[in-house]
C-alpha cells in the first residue's frame, strides 16, 4: 500500500509536524504559567474565602496548609500543573466537588452543540466562499461580501434574540430553552439545540466564507490556473479540482480558528438558551470567583485552540501538493 | 477642504458611504445623545411594563417602563466612548511594543514576541473573562481588560509591518548615518505604519465594542446604575417572549455600530489596494 510517494510524504512531512506538536506543547506550557499567575493576583485565598472573615488566623493557616496554599507560588504552580496533566485539577469550592466532576457533567453538552455547528456551518461557509471566488467582483460576489461583513460584526444576542423572536414566538416551531432531559430522542435533541446552532453558526460561517473566498482568489491568479482555463477546462472544475487543494492550507487554518470559537465563543449563546456547556460555566466560575474551576476552564478551551491549530498545520502540511510531489 | 472632502466621499462604494453615515451617526450620539433624551433615563415614565413602539416613547418602555430611547441615547456614550478609549489604547501600546522590538537586540525581541503569542493563544473572550474576575469591573478596570486583551493582536500585526519596513533601503541609509535607535524608530519606521493600523485600529474597536457589550450582557461588564447598550439588552431579557422592542432596540443599535465601522474599512482598505493595484 505506502508506495516510494507516501513514504517520501511521510519522510518530509514527520519532522514538520513533530515541530509543530514541540511548539504547540511549549505555547501550552506557557499559557498555563499566564493563566495561573494572573489568578494569583486576586486578593485573598481559597482558605480565607472558605472560613469567611469571621476565622481565626489558626484556623485559617491550619486550611491553608491542608490545600497547600502556605507553600511558595512556584511550586504551587507545579502542583497545579501535574494536577491538571493527571485530571486532578483541584477542588471547586463554589460547586463543592472536585473541579473535574464538574467539568465531566458540562464537556459532553459543549463538545456536541460545537460539533453540531461545525456539522452544519462548514459545508455553508465552503460553499460561499467558493461561490463568491468563482463570481468574483460580480453582482453575486459583492452581495456576499456586504453579507458576510456585516455578519462578522453582529453581537450574538442579536442573531439569538432575534431567531427566538421568529421561530419560538412568531412560529412557534422551536423550544425557547436548549434544555435536554436524560432521555430525550435524538429528534428532540436536535430540535432544542437547533437555535443555538442556527446562532453559531451565523456568527463563524461569514468568517470562514471570507476566508475562504481570500484564499481561492489569491490562488486564481496564479499562472497554472490560467493555463488550465486555456486547455479549455470548465472554471468550475478548475476551482474544484486545481485551485482548491492549493488553497486548502489557509482555509483550514480560518476553520480552526472559527471552530475554536464554538467552544468558547459560545458563552453567550449558552447564557441565552440556558443551554448547561463549558462556557456558562466559566461565566459562573467568573461571578463566585471559583479560581480553580475558572482556570481548569480556561486551560481547556486554550488546549482546544491550540489543539485545532496543530491539526490545521498538520492536515495544511499533508495537504500541500508541493510536498507530497517531492 | 469641503471639496476634498466631497471627493474623498465620493469615491467610496455604495456600502462604504453607508458604513460612513453610521459611523459618523454613532459618533455623534455618543457625544450629544445625553442631551437629545426625552426623559430621564432612570425615571419610571411610562405607564406600561415592555410598550411597543408609541408617540410618547418613540423606542417603547423597559421592564420598568422606563423610555428605551433615552437610555440607549445614554448608553451609547459607555458603548462607543469605553470602546473607543480602549482601542486606542491597545493599538498605541501595540504599536510601541512593536518599534521597540523592530530596533531592540534580537533576544529582546524574541521575548516580547514569544510573550505576545502566547497571550495570542489565549482565546480573546476566556483571557477577559479570566482578567474581570481577577480585577472586577469597574469602568477603568474594563478598559483595561478589554485594552489588554486585544493588544497582542494588534502588536503582532505593527510587528509584521516594522520588521518589514527595518529591512527598507532608507532606513539602512538612516543607520549608516549613524542615527539612534529611537530616531530610526520614530521619524523613519512609524510615519509609513501609520494607514495600515488605522484600518486594524477599526477591526480592533470593533472587536471592543462586541467584547464589552457581550460582558455587560453576562452582568460582568459595565455595572449598574451605569448601563451600555449591553446592559440594556441584559436588563430587558425577559421581554424576549413578548417581543418587546427594549430588548431588540439596543442590540440593533450595536449592529449597526459595529457593521457601520465594518462597511466603511472595508471600502478604505479595499480602495487602498486597488489603487496600489494600478500603480
Amino acid at each position: 500500500m505506502a508506495g516510494p510517494a507516501t513514504r517520501g510524504l511521510l519522510a518530509t512531512a514527520l519532522p514538520l509536524i513533530g515541530k509543530r506538536v514541540a511548539s504547540g506543547l511549549l505555547t501550552l506550557l506557557l499559557v498555563s504559567m499566564v493563566v495561573f499567575f494572573i489568578a494569583q493576583l486576586l486578593p485573598g485565598d481559597m482558605a480565607q474565602e472558605l472560613l469567611g472573615q469571621a476565622a481565626t488566623a489558626d484556623a485559617v493557616a491550619a486550611l491553608r496548609e491542608k490545600f497547600g496554599l502556605d507553600r511558595p507560588a512556584p511550586e504551587r504552580y507545579l502542583r497545579w500543573l501535574v494536577g491538571m496533566v493527571t485530571g486532578d485539577p483541584g477542588y471547586s469550592l463554589v460547586a463543592n466537588m472536585a473541579v473535574s466532576d464538574v467539568i465531566a457533567a458540562r464537556l459532553p453538552n459543549s463538545l456536541l452543540l460545537a460539533a453540531l455547528s461545525a456539522l452544519v456551518s462548514v459545508p455553508v461557509a465552503l460553499t460561499i466562499g467558493i461561490l463568491s471566488a468563482m463570481h468574483r467582483d460580480a453582482r453575486l460576489d459583492r452581495g456576499l461580501n456586504v453579507a458576510t461583513l456585516s455578519m462578522v460584526a453582529l453581537p450574538e444576542f442579536l442573531v439569538a434574540t432575534l431567531a427566538v423572536l421568529v421561530f419560538s414566538v412568531q412560529l412557534r416551531w422551536l423550544p425557547s430553552i436548549a434544555l435536554i432531559p436524560a432521555d430525550a430522542s435524538p429528534w428532540l435533541v436536535l430540535r432544542s439545540l437547533a437555535m443555538p446552532i442556527l446562532t453559531l453558526s451565523v456568527i463563524v460561517i461569514a468568517q470562514m466564507a471570507r476566508m475562504t473566498r481570500a484564499a481561492i482568489i489569491q490562488q486564481l491568479s496564479q499562472p497554472y490556473v490560467e493555463m488550465a482555463l486555456l486547455k479549455g477546462i470548465k472554471p468550475a472544475r478548475v476551482v474544484l479540482t486545481h485551485v482548491l487543494p492549493n488553497a486548502i492550507g489557509p482555509i483550514v487554518n480560518a476553520m480552526a480558528l472559527s471552530l475554536s470559537y464554538l467552544l468558547g465563543g459560545a458563552i453567550i449563546v449558552e447564557t441565552i438558551f440556558n443551554y448547561p456547556g463549558l462556557a456558562s460555566l466559566m461565566v459562573n466560575a467568573v461571578t463566585s470567583r471559583d479560581m480553580p474551576l475558572l482556570q481548569a476552564c480556561a486551560m481547556i478551551f486554550c488546549t482546544a485552540y491550540l489543539l485545532l491549530v496543530l491539526i490545521a498545520d498538520t492536515v495544511a502540511i499533508l495537504a500541500n501538493p508541493r510536498l507530497r510531489n517531492r | 477642504m469641503t471639496n476634498a472632502i466631497r471627493s474623498w466621499v465620493k469615491a467610496l462604494s455604495g456600502s462604504g458611504r453607508l458604513g460612513l453615515v453610521l459611523v459618523v451617526f454613532w459618533l455623534l450620539i455618543a457625544s450629544i445623545g445625553p442631551f437629545l433624551a426625552p426623559y430621564d433615563p432612570g425615571a419610571f415614565v411610562a405607564h406600561d411594563v415592555f410598550a411597543g413602539f408609541t408617540g410618547a416613547h418613540p423606542l417603547g418602555s423597559d421592564y420598568l417602563g422606563r423610555d428605551v430611547l433615552s437610555r440607549l441615547l445614554s448608553g451609547a456614550r459607555y458603548s462607543v466612548g469605553l470602546a473607543l478609549a480602549a482601542a486606542l489604547l491597545a493599538s498605541l501600546a501595540g504599536i510601541t511594543l512593536a518599534l521597540l522590538t523592530a530596533v531592540s537586540p534580537r533576544w529582546l525581541d524574541e521575548g516580547i514576541s514569544r510573550f505576545m503569542d502566547t497571550l495570542i493563544s489565549i482565546p480573546s473572550k476566556i483571557f477577559s473573562l479570566v482578567l474581570v474576575a481577577v480585577v472586577g469591573s469597574s469602568l477603568p478596570l474594563l478598559l483595561l481588560v478589554a485594552s489588554i486583551t486585544y493588544m497582542p493582536g494588534s502588536f503582532r500585526i505593527a510587528r509584521s509591518l516594522a520588521v518589514n519596513l527595518a529591512q527598507m533601503d532608507y532606513v539602512q541609509v538612516a543607520r549608516c548615518r549613524g542615527e539612534g535607535a529611537a530616531y530610526i524608530a520614530i521619524r523613519e519606521i512609524l510615519p509609513n505604519m501609520i494607514h495600515p493600523m488605522l484600518a486594524d485600529f477599526g477591526l480592533r474597536f470593533v472587536f471592543i465594542v462586541l467584547l464589552l457589550s457581550g460582558l455587560s450582557f453576562l452582568g460582568l461588564g459595565v455595572q449598574p446604575p451605569d448601563a451600555d447598550l449591553g446592559s440594556l439588552v441584559r436588563e430587558n431579557i425577559s421581554g424576549l417572549g413578548e417581543a418587546a422592542p427594549a430588548i431588540l432596540m439596543p442590540a440593533i443599535a450595536i449592529a449597526t455600530l459595529t457593521v457601520g465601522v465594518n462597511l466603511l474599512i472595508d471600502a478604505l482598505t479595499g480602495r487602498g489596494r486597488r489603487m496600489a493595484g494600478k500603480e
